[in-house]
């Protein structure tokens, strides 16, 4: 029993604002709750009594049955596992190929001093579109490829040094994190086109590739602001004592960035988990994920409710275990660099 | 913090977009040691596998996307051929047969209409003539600076006379813009509320937090039929209050604005967890000595609140709201799975219109819709980090 002649603190309130306090917490709990509820009473329904109209309790009103449990896990478990284990296996390498390739990406644009020549750059843009438009055209695309190179060889030692003009850091770190803005539809259809040339479509990598691309804005975004607020001096001490930066990479920043790469780890995880539109053009049988098979319950005669509401409890139950993990860290202050204000 | 870090913290977070170079600020005394410890090797490696996989899979299909989007894609036999037609999938789109499809029907203004409309111009003129007068721009910003303002103008004559208008109808352009605002702000006010509330010295709080961030783990379009079997007027949940309400004769998702509300309502329910998951970690980070200080002078709650608390809260929310608006724009899975765009084409969002091209094949359309949206996206995107972001990052 906490000692009620104890100091009021900021956070105390008065016994009023207690009571309104915890009804709006319990409200907001139900409109929470209740649709999940819903959602497992209907898993427990027969299609006539989800079509009868309302009911609300089993039990009372209708009688539970575990038919669609036990068609989808048993009678068509092969199809439920396989997009179930393709999510999993994409959500995680995804997460952690983007985590990799954007934070070194965010910690050398904090650190290091880059001068992009414009001319070079503007070489490099030349000659891939060209190699697109050979592909385009009907080249086959190794021999592309290969004369890509090659000319991209001659004209870099020629033209490129020629023009000095340089970008800064900023910009880039700009480019990079200006991606987050661009809708996914705008380019997808020329992806897809992509790995329907190099025969990659319907593939979990294909799938993994391009949510790392999708997710590296964020990544880069996040991680750049976390590593900005790390004091120079570790890694000054560091490179007197004559590290390189790989190794100052590995051993000093990132044990001390921990919560800031977790916390963007699990956000990364989580779109990747629930990433629809990129499933739906780029996987069709063998690389389907959960959300276009949840999706794909819409029969002709109407969405199946009842197994998709099986469907999607299971879709639920890895990401509340993860939930529960986050709200250890945000409770432990841990995510307080990650998220800078 | 030692505030020497919490200063180059403050002058480094600057302007996301733009701004001092974060590297020259933090590495006051120690210019360029760093390079010379590096070979040139590692510095690429760093950097180099982000960008080759965003410039491989982000710049090149944009810019092919763009190609499509000046072309009409057809099918012949044993394949398709791309034929460059220039600006015709835009007219189409803006001036021709989907006009109404994309901008919508004008009506004639109500009176809230007007209000809004002549209002609004009036505050834009205001502060562009303050910016004029400032003479503190260059021309560049301030062309800028006119062209946004016009067709903010235009923006608003478009919401007087079809959301606001009567006998109006709002296009998929509108309904984008209607629904990425809407959410945003509504979901921003329940998450601060939210975040609040958890913050207090109530009993649960464990408990509470967990389930809060319940619906940002369901996929979205799990919540998208979640909340299509919950909004069924005639054999979900609210059915008995929707009878008792005389509405049975009408179904909710058959009303245009009441598909809308539906689209907007399921959004808010699943994206309130975010903004409570970064406003929550942002009050529990901070620093309470000065509202202790404050209680113990007697000042009330909500002026604890006011005065010290949201300003505190300003920059994260303005980083926070930024993300969300530019996701909210892209939003697609709700509308679909809950209307299949609604009746007619009333909740059509303009990703969902995007798509429903592609379905039918008219590539170029797609991508010329796909680039609308990235267009508006970008124009929102840079103009809120023009006026608020430097505005929220400088003042703390």
């Amino acid at each position: 029993m906490k000692n009620p002649l104890r100091k009021r603190t900021a956070l105390d309130l008065s016994p009023p604002a207690k009571v309104a306090g915890y009804a709006s917490l319990i409200v907001w709990a139900i409109i929470v709750l209740f649709p999940i509820y819903w959602l497992v009473i209907t898993s427990l329904k027969l299609p006539i009594q989800v079509a009868a109209g309302p009911f609300y309790i089993p039990g009372i009103d209708f009688t539970p049955t575990f038919d669609n449990w036990h068609y989808i896990l048993v009678d068509r478990f092969s199809d439920t596992v396989r997009p179930f284990a393709n999510t999993i296996i994409v959500a995680l390498c995804s997460s952690t190929l983007a985590l990799i390739l954007g934070s070194s990406g965010a910690y050398a644009l904090v650190r290091f001093h880059y001068r992009p020549r414009i001319g070079v750059i503007a070489i490099w843009i030349v000659v891939i579109l060209g190699t697109f438009v050979a592909v385009a055209l009907g080249a086959p695309w190794p021999l592309a490829v290969v004369a890509a190179i090659a000319v991209l060889l001659i004209l870099l030692q020629t033209v490129g040094k020629r023009f000095k003009r340089t970008l800064a850091n900023s910009d880039v770190s700009f480019w990079l994190i200006s991606q987050r803005m661009m809708p996914p539809v705008a380019v997808v259809i020329p992806i897809y086109v992509l790995f329907q040339t190099i025969g990659m479509l319907d593939t979990l990598p294909a799938l993994i590739v391009t949510y790392t691309a999708a997710n590296l804005a964020i990544v880069v975004w996040l991680m750049r602001d976390y590593f900005l607020s790390i004091p120079l001096d570790l890694e000054e001490s560091a490179s007197v004592d004559g590290a390189s930066s790989f190794r100052t990479f590995r051993s000093i920043i990132l044990p001390i960035s921990r919560p800031g790469l977790v916390a963007t780890w699990i956000l990364v995880l989580v779109f990747s988990w629930n990433e629809y539109l990129l499933a739906l053009f780029l996987s069709s049988a063998n690389a389907q994920t959960m959300p276009v098979m949840v999706a794909a319950q819409n029969s002709t005669r109407g969405p199946e409710w009842w197994y998709m509401s099986v469907l999607i409890l299971l879709m639920i139950i890895p990401v509340i275990i993860l939930a529960v993990v986050l709200e250890r860290f945000i409770a432990s202050g841990a995510l307080r660099g990650a998220v800078k204000g | 913090m030692s505030s020497a870090s919490q200063d180059t913290r403050l002058e480094s977070q600057g302007p996301v977009l733009s701004g001092p170079d974060p590297v020259s600020t933090v590495r006051v005394d120690a210019p360029a040691k760093s390079d010379w410890n590096n070979p040139r090797l590692a510095r690429n490696l760093f950097l180099w596998p982000a960008l080759i996989v965003v410039l491989i899979l982000a710049i090149f299909p944009l810019i092919a996307s763009l190609v499509l989007a000046l072309s009409k894609v057809s099918l012949v036999k044993g394949g398709f051929k791309i034929d460059f037609v220039g600006l015709t999938n835009f007219r189409t789109l803006f001036l021709g047969s989907e006009r109404t499809h994309v901008l919508g029907q004008a009506g004639t203004p109500t009176l809230v209409g007007w209000l809004v409309f002549l209002g609004g111009t009036a505050l834009l003129l205001v502060a562009f003539v303050r910016t004029v007068r400032s003479r503190k721009i260059r021309p560049l910003g301030l062309i800028g600076r006119a062209v946004g303002g016009l067709l903010l103008v235009l923006l608003l004559w478009s919401v007087a006379t079809t959301v606001l208008g009567s006998g109006g109808r709002p296009g998929t352009l509108m309904v984008t813009i209607v629904y990425a605002f809407s959410g945003t702000l509504l979901t921003y006010l329940l998450g601060l509320g939210l975040a609040v509330l958890t913050t207090q010295r109530l009993r649960g709080q464990r408990f509470f937090r967990i389930v809060f961030l319940v619906p940002l783990m369901i996929t979205p379009v799990g919540v998208a039929y979640m909340f299509r079997m919950l909004t069924d007027t005639e054999k979900g949940p609210i059915t008995p209050l929707w009878r008792a309400a005389g509405l049975s004769d009408f179904t909710l998702l058959g009303d245009p604005w009441g598909a809308r509300l539906a689209v907007i309502i399921s959004d808010v329910w699943q994206w309130t967890p975010f903004m409570f998951i970064v406003l929550l970690a942002a009050l529990e980070g901070r620093d309470l000595e000065t509202e202790e200080a404050a209680t113990v002078d007697g000042a009330s709650k909500a002026r604890i609140f006011l005065n010290i608390t949201m300003p505190a809260l300003i920059p994260v929310s303005a980083t926070v709201i930024l993300i969300r608006l530019i996701e909210a724009f892209k939003i697609i899975d709700l509308p679909n799975v809950l209307t299949n765009g609604g009746p007619g084409t009333a909740t059509e969002s303009l990703t969902l219109q995007s798509f429903i091209s592609w379905r039918g094949f008219d590539l170029g359309s797609s991508a010329a819709i796909a680039y609308t949206l990235l267009v508006v996206v970008t124009m929102v995107g840079i103009g809120y980090a023009t006026f608020i972001i430097r505005r929220t990052h400088s003042m703390v």
